[in-house]
């Protein structure tokens, strides 16, 4: 399969079949929010919900899959982000800030506590690193919860309402609007503004992957004692890999922030964390295109199965006996176990764990 | 530093312990340029803690590195890298999941400087410094004959290949000096014949060489001069013609006043 998407994507072997089909992709992409709203306003919705955990794991992969470092508490950065946004454009200050301008400020904080949460925790790997990053996820929720008194930075539990959606001058991101015949709700609007950052998140990983910094990374995934013998300062790079998923993790709870017009801790609980890291191991850690593939199943499925388990149980016994969530865990875990058993790399490895699969054992 | 000319490492008074372990005392070395210096001695007499120190994987208890006529104090591995002193690993320490080539590309790094901006916005320069980083590893390749493997995971190579593109990665940092953990272990002897004319080449192309080997054929025939520890004490030090007959030599290799037949000179 991943060969299949590699050979239609080979722009030096095919380009003409490649620009083809990228074309296609493109007309695609295009054309899906209004095939989708055709079935119903909500599949847009998660559709924009999904792009956002794409983001996500892209930002996650830079860490678990090019540096290799177990981050369990990646989601404390998306709540950073999606906090910093609500912060600056909501009635909570007070303050209606336009989101081009908090966007990049959402990156840097979330930036700045990925260096805080790196820099304790240079000397710690696998399992120890997992146990203090997971950590670091709880506090930031748990500050979140409580950071209503002395001032009200967060107002605690309840969360922050009435958030700014996106909008450029009288243009507004929420609003329904007619263009050319075709109508654009809010969720479509935001579904061509994701899939721009998504494009562009996508160019800037392929780009890092294949990059020094990004072969650093690598080598300090591979063997951090060699790395430094080859002059790699991996205090430095590794930094680095927390800093910059970290403000990918930013931009992207800033955009979620916007779409949901309310956020609270709820949302940024360990069990996303988790849920972000499933998709990068599922997809295929360190393939861009596997963990795209990752996020994009793991956000689907649950809501198929949310639509469908429910009038199927009714038609084959007449009434629900297990609920659409309980189906959903089973599945989930099934798959994980499957996953682990016959495809440990991944559904699309990264290409080169994929040509060692293939490779004659020694 | 008048002899700086001619010096190009050296160490004085070298300790380190672990533990109960005196691992090196008092270890005083000096390399010149150009030359290819041997680093002897039975298993455990502290060739890779010295090495390990002068790489700064360790901190010298007491003692200290001069290098290129700088001091070498306290410098973290990736400095010591950057300084011009390469290393290979005794237990193979490739990036076993990357391609021989990436390998190679990866010891590029501390010579090469284009950061996360660069790599983002992959501008002209950021691009030239790319294509200038996989010519180099793959003509270092070439230099090593790895190259036919380019594109080959490292784990996949032959042993000696592995070896070899070792000292290809170690190479790519530009070093004044490379220092080789037992590069022969494990070869045979037609590997060990093209090793030992790989070394020369290394040298004669202006690299000066520090070799832990354990194959005395090789050392007694490519090194111009010797060092041997034993216990972590520097017991010799010299030719290797005369190394390999001084009695203290023949005695913690053999423990015994038996006369030692290693004649690899040709």
């Amino acid at each position: 399969m991943s060969a299949a998407i590699h050979s239609l994507f080979d722009f030096r072997k095919n380009p003409r079949a490649a620009w083809v089909g990228l074309a296609l992709v493109g007309v695609a992409l295009i054309a899906l929010p209004f095939v989708l709203a055709g079935i119903g306003t909500a599949w847009v919705r998660i559709t924009n919900l999904a792009i956002l955990f794409v983001l996500l794991s892209l930002g996650l992969n830079i860490v678990v899959g090019f540096a290799g470092l177990l981050d369990l508490g990646y989601i404390a950065f998306y709540a950073v982000g999606a906090y910093t946004y609500a912060a600056l454009a909501s009635p909570h200050f007070n303050l209606h800030l336009p989101f081009w301008v908090i966007l990049p400020i959402g990156a840097a904080v979330a930036c700045f506590f990925g260096v805080l949460l790196g820099t304790p925790t240079l000397k710690l790997r696998g399992d120890y690193l997992a146990i203090v990053t997971l950590g670091f996820g709880e506090i930031v929720r748990i500050f979140l919860n409580n950071l209503s008194q002395p001032i009200n930075l967060t107002n605690g539990p309840q969360g922050i309402t009435l958030i700014d959606p996106f909008s450029i001058g009288s243009f507004s991101f929420a609003k329904n609007e007619t263009i050319a015949g075709l109508a654009f709700t809010g969720p479509i609007k935001y579904y061509y503004l994701l899939v721009l950052v998504l494009v562009a998140v996508v160019i800037v990983n392929l780009r890092l992957q294949n990059s020094r910094i990004g072969r650093a990374w690598e080598a300090i995934r591979e063997d951090e004692i060699a790395a430094r013998a080859m002059g790699i300062n991996t205090t430095r790079i590794k930094l680095l890999a927390f800093a910059m998923g970290a403000s990918f993790g930013g931009i992207s709870g800033g955009i979620f922030s916007a779409t949901q017009g309310f956020i609270s801790p709820e949302s940024f609980v360990l069990v996303e964390s988790v849920m972000v890291l499933a998709m990068v191991v599922l997809g295929g850690m360190g393939n861009i295109w596997g963990v795209i593939l990752g996020a994009v199943l793991l956000s689907f499925v649950p809501e198929v199965l949310r639509y469908t388990v429910e009038p199927a149980q009714k038609a084959l016994f007449g009434r629900m006996l297990v609920e659409p969530e309980v189906i959903r865990m089973l599945l989930f875990g099934l798959a994980l176990v499957l996953m682990m058993l016959f495809r440990p790399a991944g559904i699309l490895p990264s290409a080169l764990r994929k040509r060692e699969l293939e490779a004659p054992r020694r | 530093m008048t002899d700086h000319h001619l010096v190009l490492l050296r160490a004085r008074g070298i300790s380190k312990r672990f533990g109960g372990v005196q691992a090196l005392s008092d270890v005083g070395f000096t390399i010149n340029h150009g030359e290819i210096y041997g680093l002897i001695g039975p298993n455990g007499a502290g060739k890779t803690s010295l090495f390990n120190v002068l790489t700064g994987i360790y901190t010298p208890d007491a003692g200290e590195f001069t290098f290129d006529g700088l001091p070498l104090a306290h410098q973290k591995p990736h400095e010591v890298a950057a300084r011009g002193i390469a290393r290979t690993f005794q237990n193979i320490r490739l990036f076993a999941n990357l391609s021989a080539l990436e390998n190679v590309m990866i010891g590029r790094h501390v010579r090469t400087t284009a950061g996360v901006w660069g790599a983002i916005l992959r501008d002209a320069r950021t691009r030239a410094e790319e294509r200038s980083i996989e010519k180099r590893a793959y003509e270092l390749l070439e230099y090593v004959g790895v190259h036919r493997r380019a594109n080959d995971l490292a784990k996949h190579l032959a042993y000696g290949d592995q070896r070899r593109l070792e000292i290809a990665r170690a190479l790519a940092t530009e070093p004044k000096l490379l220092a080789l953990d037992e590069p022969a272990a494990g070869m045979n002897a037609t590997e060990t014949a093209a090793l030992k004319i790989l070394l020369e080449d290394i040298r004669r192309d202006g690299t000066t060489i520090l070799l832990i080997e354990h194959d005395m054929k090789l050392v007694m025939s490519v090194c111009d001069r010797v060092l041997v520890l034993d216990y972590g004490k520097k017991i010799a030090e010299g030719s290797a013609r005369d190394v390999q007959v001084d009695p203290k030599v023949i005695q913690a290799y053999l423990g015994g006043e038996v006369s030692l037949n290693l004649k690899g000179a040709d």
